[in-house]
């Protein structure tokens, strides 16, 4: 039935802000990364050697960031704690605290056994400020022998085997806290953590490339074009998965057609046609998915295939940030009536503006530039 | 690689071997130390977890919950809500009333009146009713001759008896007060927005002069001292009851049994306690 435009007159205040972008997306970056390292140090894909610690510190300092989203969000974040000392757990968002301490603790101690070596031998052999602070990394722990190595070894492998499942976790769990809400027919789905996860595997990847790229070009050295083949084809299979379950959600949708689909087909057409069908689907999936099936073939030359690589890992982050926008913000701007729609606000300034969200990005950036200099990302203590 | 085999592996002399037992040691107990704070962390949120549900008198507002005592529970009544859309009028009484009573800021909605119109070609319109109510204002007008019918539907919180709400709230904020109303502690709300999200039916706000969820309370405050709840009281036609639906001579219990009523978006199954007289299935 042909129906007029109605929105609930709570609706236009739209109460989750770009901030709430941003928080799946930085985890996302976390997981992604994450997984990458721990293919080397489980699964021990060796042609990720050149990558794997890259990859861990990281998803720490993307871990390091993650909650500053939220605290800018929050209208209390003088109680952010409560979440942790007073947590209500029928809420699956009370689960946050715990599983992001456990999370970033876990990364701490593996970076930290990681680089342990590099950390002692420079803890003696450096002088100054720069003395200092690797003395006080080695946490007075000096001993780096064959045998506390080797204790070091099956800890590193031990984090990294559980990592594995905490990082589903902490990913998922942000899937599940949108979909979940049943009162939200674009979020109500059991399939929006795995959607989530995968996504955020296929950011984490992206990242990575670039930032291998990135740090080869800098130090001027040649990025093992093995390593670089293999994160191509691990993100070209990441994408395919991806995209293959955005879009049998949005099938499952559309052939359901149930109640809200008129408004959820609105949404797509009229308020996400550029975001949704020109940004996530076609530039970030559809291009990307063509730039790795030539990237990844065998005899491509190295200089094209970082080159393919490259643009797929930058469109794929596009992408990623897309499918987050899409979700967070195509969830609030259909109003609860179901019979209209509202402005989604976005503004340069203030605690939850763009320049802030801006700031937020730069900012693992700046801690991995730090790290960089501070420690061995490319001969890591295992070579 | 087990610590048992790196020690039958040692080939090292025995100071360094030594060195390194203590070494190991060293870094056993600090991996223990950081597991028993982990631990302690995780205990310590448990015990305010249970402490603080909302059930013990927590207050609304400020607001003392009368007759806390968990023993009398199977004496408390049982307070509904009955909207019959066949009376209201759109005078907006109600909005104003409530509003002056509950301090609600500017732009958000404790309450709200929705006008339906069908139209005979089958057509909907839906229009927010003003606070100064349907009759002189502004609202948009139809041709008398196009209508099949209309009607207004006054919105307020469901208190629903599982409330979606209350559930996602991470923290103890969102509580069911022992008379089964939906009510927040300001004090706690860390201000996620969760819960507004969570809410199927839109009552839900941040109010941005205290920082935390708001909503209707039912006037629990005015409840809990025998008065009616404010939008009730200044309704012109009884077109809002309030009442014990525990009690089958109340008003409200015997309108309920006499004809038929409806709850918003049930297959949600949340349970919402507002029933209403006279709404079509186009009411969302």
């Amino acid at each position: 039935m042909p129906e007029t435009s109605f929105v609930f007159p709570n609706d236009p205040h739209v109460p989750w802000s770009i901030m709430i972008v941003l928080y799946p997306y930085i985890t996302g970056l976390v997981a992604g990364a994450f997984v990458v390292s721990a293919l080397y140090h489980v699964f021990h894909q060796e042609v990720l050697k050149p990558v794997a610690s890259l990859a861990l510190v990281t998803a720490l300092c993307f871990c390091a960031f993650a909650t500053l989203p939220l605290l800018l969000h929050l209208h209390h974040p003088e109680r952010a704690f409560y979440i942790m000392f007073m947590p209500s757990f029928t809420s699956a968002m009370s689960g946050f605290g715990f599983i992001y301490n456990f999370y970033i603790l876990l990364l701490l101690v593996e970076v930290w056994l990681v680089f342990r070596p590099t950390i002692v031998e420079r803890a003696s052999t450096h002088s100054g400020i720069s003395g200092v602070i690797y003395r006080v990394l080695a946490l007075g722990v000096r001993e780096i022998s064959d045998r506390s190595r080797a204790l070091d070894q099956w800890l590193i492998r031990a984090l990294a085997i559980i990592g594995i499942p905490a990082a589903c976790v902490l990913h998922g769990y942000v899937g599940f806290l949108f979909g979940a809400v049943k009162a939200n027919p674009w979020w109500s789905t059991a399939l929006m953590p795995v959607i989530f996860l995968v996504s955020a595997i296929v950011s984490g990847i992206a990242a990575l490339i670039l930032l291998y790229l990135f740090f080869s070009w800098r130090r001027g050295v040649k990025p093992d074009a093995d390593c670089v083949r293999s994160l191509s084809r691990y993100l070209w299979g990441s994408l395919i998965v991806a995209f293959s379950l955005e879009m049998l959600e949005l099938i499952h949708m559309a052939y359901e057609s149930s109640a809200e689909w008129h408004v959820l087909s609105t949404l797509l057409t009229e308020h996400l046609a550029f975001s949704y069908g020109v940004v996530q689907v076609l530039i970030g999936s559809v291009v990307p998915f063509f730039l790795l099936m030539i990237a990844t073939r065998p005899k491509l030359p190295p200089w094209m295939m970082n080159a393919l690589s490259g643009l797929a890992g930058i469109l794929l982050l596009v992408q990623v940030f897309a499918m987050r926008w899409n979700v967070v913000v195509g969830g609030q701007i259909f109003s609860k009536s179901f019979r209209g729609f509202v402005e989604f606000p976005l503004h340069w300034g203030g605690r939850e503006g763009l320049v802030a969200a801006g700031i937020i990005l730069v900012l693992p950036l700046v801690a991995l530039w730090g790290a960089s200099k501070l420690l061995p990302l490319w001969q890591t203590s295992e070579s | 690689m087990s610590e048992k085999n790196d020690h039958s592996n040692c080939q090292c002399n025995d100071s360094n071997c030594a060195g390194e037992v203590d070494e190991v040691e060293l870094r056993r107990q600090f991996l223990h130390k950081i597991s028993t704070i982990t631990m302690g962390t995780m205990t310590l949120a448990l015990f305010p977890a249970t402490a603080g549900d909302g059930s013990d008198g927590e207050t609304a507002g400020g607001a003392d919950l009368a007759g806390g005592n968990p023993a009398d529970k199977e004496s408390r009544p049982v307070y509904g809500f009955l909207v019959d859309t066949e009376k209201c009028i759109g005078a907006g009484k109600c909005l104003t009333a409530c509003r002056v009573e509950n301090n609600v800021p500017e732009g958000n909605y404790r309450t709200w009146v929705e006008r339906y119109i069908h139209f005979k070609d089958g057509t909907v319109q839906v229009d927010l009713v003003p606070e100064e109510g349907f009759a002189g204002s502004n609202m948009p007008k139809v041709d008398p001759e196009s209508v099949d019918r209309s009607y207004f539907v006054p919105k307020l919180c469901n208190h629903c008896e599982d409330a979606p709400c209350n559930q996602v709230c991470p923290v103890p904020a969102s509580y069911k007060s022992p008379e089964g109303f939906e009510l927040i502690d300001t004090d706690q709300c860390v201000g996620c927005s969760y819960c507004v999200q969570a809410c199927p039916y839109g009552v839900r706000f941040i109010n941005h002069d205290t920082g935390a969820a708001d909503k209707c309370t039912w006037c629990y405050h005015r409840v809990m001292r025998d008065e009616q709840p404010a939008c009730v009281e200044a309704c012109p036609v009884g077109a809002r009851l309030f009442g014990r639906v525990d009690d089958p001579e109340s008003e409200i219990s015997k309108r309920i049994a006499k004809i038929p009523t409806q709850v918003l978006k049930e297959h949600l199954g949340t349970g919402p306690k507002v029933r209403y007289v006279g709404i079509s299935e186009e009411v969302t």
